[in-house]
C-alpha cells in the first residue's frame, strides 16, 4: 500500500474510524461522520452503537443514508424512539459516548460555526444551521470532528459559534458546567489534531503519510501547533479500504449514482 | 372529533392567513400534499415551524407564504442548500423573512412543553453557543433546587399542526410508524390538527400502543395516497432522492422556481394532478 493507492477522502474516513472503540454509543451525524461510523462499525466494531438524531438507536444500515431520516435506518435499528426521546432520555441522559460531528468551520479550540460566513443579519453565506450538534457537542461524553482541511474552514475566528469545542480553551467547558469534555480529536484529510491536555488549543499529533507540515500550514488560517514528536498515521489495509469501497459503491448503486454528501 | 374530508376543505376551513404552522416529519412522512395545498390556496403571512424547513418549506418561502420561520436546520438533506429558504435570508426574495433559530433539542422539547401545557422547556444547551445571542427566546434560568444554569425556551403552541401518517380507520385514529419525529408532540402542541394519510381501513388491527393519535385529537384527516411525496412514508414507498437532487438546479433561480412552481402547483387542482405534471415534465427531460 502506497500513498497513491488511496484517496485523501478515504485515508481521513479511515483514520477517523479507528477512533471508534468497538461497544463505544455513538450519536452520528450525517455525511463524513456517519461514513466513518459505519465504516467502524464493519470492521473493527461490530458492536458500536450509533444512534442517529432523527430517532433510530443502533442503526446498522447496508447503504449509508443520504438524509438523516432515511428508511434504511429504522428498519435496521435495535429500537426507533421519538426524536424529543432522543435528545431528552438519550443524549441529555448521558447515555452518548461520542458526539462524532463534521463542521464548516473550526477555530483553534474546535468551536464550531454551521450558520453563518459574515454578519447574521446581512449573512455573506447562509448555513443549514445548529441541527442537534449544540446539543450533541454539550452533552456526549466526548466529540470526535471529522472535516476536510482548508484554510476557509480551519479558520482564526469564527463568525459564528454555533457549537462549543473548548470555548477560549483551559478549563473554559468545566466553568460552564458543560457535562461533556468536547472534542478529544479533529481528523481531517490531511491530519489527526488533538487538544493540547493545558490549554486545549488544537495540535497536530499524527500525519497522513506523505504530507508535510507545510501543507497543513497552507491550509490552517491560524498558527497551526504541532506536537514535538509526530506520529505517522498508518496506512489504510486492503481490508479497510475494500470495505470502505464496498459500502460507497453500494450507496451510489441504491442512491441512483448520488455520493451522500 | 376527527372529520374525514378532503385536502382542499381541510386546508381552506382551518388554516388562515397568519396563522403559526407546524408542518413536521423528520425527512419520513412530510406533508408535502398539504403544503402544496397551503400554497394553492395562497396563504399568506405564515408563521411556519419545522425543525427541518426542507424543501416543503422551502417551496412555501419561495412562494410568498411565510413572513416568519421558526427552524433548526435547514439544509436540503443529502444535497446542499435550501436555496429559497437563503435567497429569502440574504437578499429579503420574495419578502423579508423573519428567522427564529434553534437547536434540534430545543425545538423537540419545546414541542413537548406545548404537548403538556408548560409556558416553557428546560433543557441543559447553549452554555457558550452564540445562538442565545442572536434569538432572545433562549434564556438562562436557575434550577430552584441545585442552582445550575439551564437553558428555557417558550413552548410552541401552533395555531394548526399538519402531518403525513401512513393509516387511519373510519374514525381518524391514527397510526404512523418508522422514524416517528415530533409530530405526536407537534399535534397535541397545536388547537387544531389535519392529518393526511396513505389509506383509510376499516379496521387498524394495531397493537394496543400502536395507534399514536386517538381520533378526538385531530381536527380533519384526509386520504392523500402518496402524500408524502418526495420525502418517504415507511411500508409504502422510499424516498425519491432524484426529486431532493433536482430540486437544488430549481430553487437556485427565481425565475424558474416561480415557473415550477405555477406549473406543477397553482395550476394544477390537487396533489394527483401535480404527480401527473411532474411526472411529464420529467419525462420530458430524459
Amino acid at each position: 500500500m502506497t500513498p497513491s493507492a488511496y484517496t485523501t477522502n478515504e485515508i481521513m474516513t479511515i483514520a477517523a474510524a479507528r477512533l471508534l472503540k468497538n461497544g463505544a454509543v455513538c450519536f452520528v451525524g450525517i455525511g463524513l461522520p456517519s461514513t466513518a461510523a459505519n465504516l467502524a462499525r464493519l470492521t473493527h466494531a461490530p458492536d458500536i452503537v450509533l444512534i442517529y438524531e432523527s430517532g433510530p438507536i443502533g442503526a446498522k444500515p447496508s447503504i449509508l443514508p443520504l438524509s438523516i431520516g432515511d428508511g434504511n435506518l429504522a428498519e435496521t435499528a435495535d429500537t426507533v424512539v421519538s426524536t424529543p426521546e432522543i435528545f431528552r432520555y438519550w443524549l441529555q441522559g448521558g447515555r452518548v459516548d461520542v458526539g462524532f460531528l463534521s463542521a464548516a468551520q473550526i477555530d483553534r479550540f474546535a468551536n464550531i460555526n454551521t450558520t453563518v460566513i459574515g454578519d447574521y443579519k446581512k449573512p455573506g453565506t447562509r448555513l443549514p444551521g445548529a441541527g442537534g450538534a449544540p446539543e450533541i457537542a454539550s452533552c456526549a461524553g466526548q466529540v470526535v470532528l471529522v472535516l476536510k482541511q482548508s484554510a476557509r474552514g480551519f479558520v482564526k475566528k469564527l463568525d459564528f459559534v454555533t457549537s462549543v469545542g473548548h470555548l477560549d480553551g483551559g478549563d473554559a467547558r468545566r466553568r460552564l458546567n458543560l457535562p461533556g469534555k468536547g472534542p478529544v480529536a479533529v481528523v481531517t484529510d490531511l491530519c489527526l489534531m488533538e487538544p493540547d491536555p493545558a490549554t486545549k488549543e488544537l495540535t497536530v499529533t499524527q500525519l497522513h503519510p506523505g504530507i508535510s507540515a507545510e501543507q497543513i500550514r497552507k491550509a490552517t488560517e491560524w498558527e497551526i501547533r504541532f506536537a514535538p514528536e509526530l506520529k505517522e498515521t498508518l496506512l489504510p489495509t486492503k481490508t479497510e479500504l475494500e470495505i470502505l469501497r464496498d459500502l460507497e459503491r453500494r450507496t451510489r448503486l441504491a442512491h441512483g449514482n448520488l455520493t451522500a454528501a | 372529533m376527527a372529520e374525514i374530508t378532503t385536502l382542499r376543505e381541510a386546508i381552506a376551513g382551518l388554516v388562515r392567513d397568519g396563522d403559526v404552522v407546524a408542518m413536521e416529519g423528520f425527512t419520513h412522512l412530510i406533508p408535502f400534499a398539504a403544503g402544496h395545498e397551503v400554497l394553492r390556496q395562497q396563504r399568506r403571512n405564515l408563521t411556519l415551524v419545522r425543525m427541518t424547513p426542507d424543501v416543503i418549506y422551502d417551496q412555501l418561502i419561495g412562494a410568498g407564504c411565510a413572513k416568519k420561520l421558526i427552524f433548526s436546520w435547514g439544509g436540503n438533506p443529502g444535497v446542499g442548500s435550501l436555496h429559497r429558504l437563503r435567497d429569502a435570508v440574504e437578499h429579503d426574495w420574495p419578502a423579508p423573512l423573519e428567522i427564529q433559530e434553534h437547536g434540534h433539542g430545543d425545538l423537540a422539547n419545546a414541542y413537548v412543553a406545548g404537548a403538556s401545557n408548560l409556558p416553557f422547556a428546560v433543557l441543559r444547551a447553549y452554555a457558550g453557543s452564540d445562538l442565545p445571542k442572536h434569538n432572545d427566546k433562549i434564556k438562562f434560568i436557575q434550577c430552584p433546587f441545585t442552582g445550575e444554569s439551564l437553558a428555557a425556551v417558550p413552548s410552541i403552541r401552533p395555531d394548526v399542526t399538519v402531518i403525513h401518517a401512513q393509516k387511519s380507520d373510519r374514525k381518524g385514529n391514527i397510526l404512523l410508524w418508522g422514524i416517528l419525529g415530533v409530530q405526536k408532540e407537534a399535534v397535541l402542541a397545536a388547537k387544531r390538527a389535519i392529518v393526511t394519510v396513505e389509506e383509510i381501513v376499516d379496521e387498524l388491527n394495531a397493537w394496543p400502543n400502536a395507534c399514536i393519535l386517538p381520533h378526538w385529537t385531530i381536527s380533519a384527516v384526509c386520504r392523500v395516497p402518496g402524500g408524502g411525496f418526495p420525502s418517504y412514508a415507511h411500508g409504502y414507498y422510499e424516498r425519491d432522492n432524484r426529486f431532493y437532487q433536482a430540486w437544488d438546479a430549481v430553487a437556485r433561480d427565481r425565475d424558474t422556481f416561480q415557473k415550477w412552481i405555477k406549473a406543477h402547483i397553482l395550476d394544477t387542482d390537487n396533489f394527483e394532478e401535480f404527480r401527473q405534471v411532474l411526472a411529464e415534465s420529467v419525462s420530458q427531460e430524459t
